[in-house]
């Protein structure tokens, strides 16, 4: 049995989650996985943007940088380069990972650097008030789309297998064994490894779109493992919109793996060419050669 | 001393970058200082350093900040455009305290205005910038050789303080090549490491100068970082008394080191009746204008400041007592001119401004000519 409070700040509690999110249970997914692969927590970083999702980072007895907005894979890029021998994580939530970070997620999973982002996805801001958000589901309320959501959300592990990310997967925040073995998995990937966790937001989402409390939503994600969305789609968002969107099924589990090379490695096997450079290699510190 | 070399500006920079001991550089290409990113592309490698270009100019502070802290003496360097989408970065690093080094080259605005001309256009947004109120340090180099001494001492500023410092020159100091023999040897500054063992360290506890020592990720130090309001241990509050404190600290770290960080040249201003304000270029220009006016009689002196920020009151208020005629000469519109005017207000200088932002620099004639339309005609100059 892993001793969860043995990873936890307790100093930092109380948290900022609502009664119902099932943030919390990725939190300790997260933890558990950290402890399977053995890992010390001076040897990991958890770098985080801007959310409900990112606040949690402060709370884990690990290097933590709280970065902004969006930003957390391009901040995690240079801890990663600076520290290669760290394990490093991207904790984000779907909008601050698709919307204002969506270029850095994208770039992250390009150069295949060996981070683990973990997307925390309740389709719809929660900080700030239950706003739409780029994978709230067409036709969905938000506190910004009352008349239901008029866009097309994103699939985000289309969008990171599209991208070069090495390592893609989705799970639900009820399953947590099986979460706690998927990030654990994602840990021990050498390359970009993207995690679309189906969380929950009760409070704004499961108000809005008559999704019930924390329990209800997180039933509806059990009774529909392999169609996620399904149970969203159907709960009619929108009485007035006579015609709700098709069921979008959202498969889950291990989605992708591949094997390319590992951006951080790569980027220290750069030799300069000779001839290449205007610049003469300074003269090593301490007169070295000399003699 | 080394062996006389032609370098360009923006290749100087990365040479300071490099002999400061700053072995990460992450950018995004954009004219005009694109070499500095090219230049630290090459060199890198061969120090042990790393280059990345990153996605856009928010990616590349924000890189080089995570690098910083993990231990590496980090930089990034854009010209205006990026500069404006930097912004976002330079007040976390303030906020969060990581040593970093911005390089404005500085082009022609607003927007994308004229991307390959001199302009000193930044210089505002350099200080004011990033929303709220924070600290900064900037630097303004004036030729291709201080453009190496003042990159070095941005690093160890940054070091020292724990704070991002950015150093501005404008595009042709930025291309310009000049013969210059580097110095062998510089000094170098690393940040301050805590003392106390781990389960101790707090990383906003202050030592009695204002700044915290600073330990990297990954070397059994653990703690929080974040751009929000925070105690000595990082962690976010939103108490009013925690948030007084950090705002003055952070202030008061600066602005109670002045004379470790201020500095402006004086030429031939003991005896001046009228004073140039100029930086950067244009003070380059306004050496030569002092040289012509003297010729012809006048008591002309040049007052550069070395440090734009904190803006050196001191060394204005001074020089605005002793003269009669201060002409301010900026590649802008008139933006230190605003700060001259508010250190100047205890002495009698009459305060004459010099401006262009057509993307053509200032000539010395016409500071030359500014300078003697304040003079009354003297019999017999010659």
């Amino acid at each position: 049995m892993i001793d969860v409070r043995g990873y936890l700040r307790e100093e930092t509690m109380p948290h900022v989650l609502c009664p119902g999110c099932a943030h919390g249970i990725v939190l300790r997914a997260l933890i558990e996985a950290i402890a399977a692969r053995g890992l010390s927590k001076d040897e990991v970083a958890l770098v985080a943007g801007i959310g409900c999702s990112s606040r949690l980072v402060g709370h884990v007895d690990v290097c933590t940088l709280h970065a902004t907005h969006g930003r957390a894979p391009a901040f995690a890029t240079g801890i990663k380069l600076s520290r290669p021998e760290m394990t490093v994580a991207v904790i984000t939530g779907d909008g601050d990972g698709l919307a204002i970070g969506g270029n850095h997620l994208i770039h992250a999973a390009r150069r295949n650097i060996d981070l683990t982002c973990l997307l925390f996805n309740n389709s719809i801001y929660g900080m700030t008030g239950g706003q739409l958000g780029p994978t709230t589901p067409q036709g969905a309320v938000a506190s910004t789309s009352p008349f239901g959501n008029p866009e097309s959300p994103f699939d985000a592990c289309k969008l990171m297998e599209g991208a070069g990310a090495t390592f893609v997967a989705r799970v639900a925040a009820f399953e947590e064994p099986v979460l706690a073995s998927v990030i654990a998995a994602a840990l021990a990937h050498k390359g970009f490894a993207f995690i679309d966790v189906i969380s929950d937001c009760p409070v704004y989402f499961g108000r809005y779109n008559h999704g019930g409390e924390g329990p209800e939503m997180l039933m509806a994600m059990k009774r529909h493992d392999t169609a996620i969305d399904a149970v969203l789609a159907t709960k009619r968002f929108v009485p007035h919109i006579q015609e709700t969107p098709a069921a979008q099924t959202l498969p889950t589990g291990i989605l992708h793996r591949a094997d390319r090379p590992e951006f951080s490695q790569v980027c220290r096997q750069a030799h300069p060419v000779a001839g290449s450079g205007s610049i003469a290699p300074p003269e090593t510190e301490g007169g070295a050669g000399e003699g | 001393m080394g062996e006389p070399q032609l370098l360009q500006g923006n290749s100087a920079c990365a040479l300071g970058a490099i002999a400061a001991g700053c072995r990460f550089y992450a950018g995004y290409p954009i004219s005009p200082s694109s070499e500095v990113a090219e230049e630290m592309a090459r060199a890198l490698p061969a120090v042990g350093g790393l280059f990345v270009q990153m996605e856009d100019e928010i990616a590349s502070l924000a890189a080089a900040i995570g690098a910083s802290v993990g231990g590496m003496k980090a930089m990034t360097g854009t010209s205006g455009p990026g500069f404006s989408l930097m912004q976002e970065h330079i007040g976390y690093a303030a906020m969060a305290e990581v040593p970093c080094v911005v390089v404005d080259v500085m082009r022609g605005g607003p927007s994308t205005g004229l991307p390959t001309s001199p302009s000193q256009g930044d210089v505002m947004q350099a200080r004011w910038g990033t929303h709220g109120d924070h600290p900064i340090i900037v630097l303004a180099p004036a030729s291709v050789r201080e453009i190496h001494d003042l990159t070095i001492r941005a690093f160890n500023l940054a070091e020292r303080f724990r704070t991002p410092v950015i150093v501005v020159y404008d595009e042709v100091l930025g291309h310009v090549r000049e013969r210059v023999i580097l110095p062998e040897t510089v000094d170098v500054v690393d940040r301050r490491r805590p003392t106390v063992p781990p389960e101790r360290y707090a990383p906003y506890a202050a030592d009695d100068d204002g700044v915290a020592p600073l330990m990297p990720f990954g070397e059994g130090y653990r703690f929080h970082m974040t751009g929000l309001v925070h105690d000595e241990r990082g962690y976010p509050t939103n108490d009013s008394a925690a948030a007084d404190a950090l705002i003055r600290r952070l202030h008061g770290k600066i602005d109670e080191h002045l004379a470790e960080v201020e500095d402006v040249e004086r030429t031939l201003l003991d005896d001046a009746e009228v004073a140039v304000f100029a930086y950067g270029i244009v003070a380059a220009a306004a050496r030569d204008a002092i040289g012509m006016a003297r010729d012809r009689g006048i008591r002309a002196g040049l007052l550069r400041p070395i440090t734009l920020w904190p803006f050196p009151e001191g060394a204005v208020a001074e020089t605005a007592a002793r003269v009669r005629s201060l002409v301010v000469a900026e590649l802008n519109m008139g933006q230190m001119v605003r700060e001259v005017r508010a250190a100047a207000a205890s002495g009698n200088a009459e305060l004459v401004g010099l401006f262009r932002a057509d993307g053509e620099a200032i000539t010395p004639q016409a500071i030359l000519e500014r300078i003697e339309s304040l003079v009354p005609v003297m019999g017999g100059a010659s």
